[in-house]
């Protein structure tokens, strides 16, 4: 599924990388624990998370996650979107709980990966 | 080739900066993609841990054509039980790792996943060592 998609479906607003939206991302995981994302997710996944901190994109650079959109609203500091910004990662924010923003994307055909 | 990174304790915003030179050196040198994502994962796992639990230590990467080796050394509490620590979900990390979003209990078995070889030696007050090899043969 297209990064356009995923913001279309969620509603979200792009907070860095909006030039990178026809990437594709291959499956989804939903996670507010990094130890989790760091020993499941695979390249080409996209997190949805409800932490904003330094350490999620550090996660993600680690994992070669290129999107994360944050639920419930969240945005990051500056920083943390600055960090996005160096490493090409695309970051959204959607107004939707996290158990909700998965369960439009499952529906929309977005696969986990278990 | 040999590199070493320090590792600060309790510095949540500096954490992952060693990792990620190690990712992006491992890049450079044209090894291949799947080899630097689990070497990465592993040395992230391994910072985290130092910051988490030690009062400091180092990652040492050592490259060769057949191998890559990369070695946590800290000086602390060390590992009582490292059968116990080794169990998915058994963490003793404080409420600040957990608000980062570790402390799952899942580090030091995410780096065995990652490795081909494992090895972790802990003496008690003084300090824990991991090596963890990845053959690029």
């Amino acid at each position: 599924m297209q990064l356009r998609e995923v913001a279309r479906l969620l509603n979200a607003d792009i907070l860095v990388g909006d030039t990178n939206l026809d990437k594709e991302v291959k499956f989804a995981c939903g996670c507010d624990l990094m130890s989790d994302a760091l020993a499941f997710i695979e390249d080409g996944t996209l997190l949805l998370t409800g932490l904003t901190n330094l350490q999620v994109i550090r996660t993600a650079e680690m994992l070669d996650v290129f999107a994360i959109v944050f639920v419930r609203g969240k945005v990051p500091s500056k920083e943390v979107i600055d960090m996005a910004k160096e490493r090409n990662i695309v970051l959204m924010s959607t107004d939707y709980t996290l158990f909700e923003a998965c369960g439009i994307l499952y529906k929309a055909g977005l696969k986990g990966k278990s | 080739m040999e590199y070493t990174y320090n590792v600060e304790a309790g510095n949540y915003a500096l954490a992952g900066e060693a990792s990620s030179s190690i990712k992006a050196l491992l890049k450079k040198l044209g090894i291949s993609g799947d080899i630097v994502r689990r070497m990465a994962i592993a040395a992230y796992e391994a910072e985290m841990n130092i910051v988490i639990h030690s009062k400091g230590g180092c990652l040492i990467l050592k490259i060769s054509p057949e191998e890559l080796i990369l070695i946590s050394e800290d000086r602390g509490p060390g590992i009582p039980d490292i059968d116990l620590a080794m169990k998915e979900g058994y963490s003793t990390a404080p409420d600040e790792a957990r608000e980062m979003g570790f402390g799952a209990g899942m580090g030091l078995s995410n780096m065995k996943r990652c490795a081909d070889e494992f090895n972790i030696k802990s003496t008690v007050g003084i300090g824990t060592k991991v090596q963890i090899k990845i053959y690029l043969k």
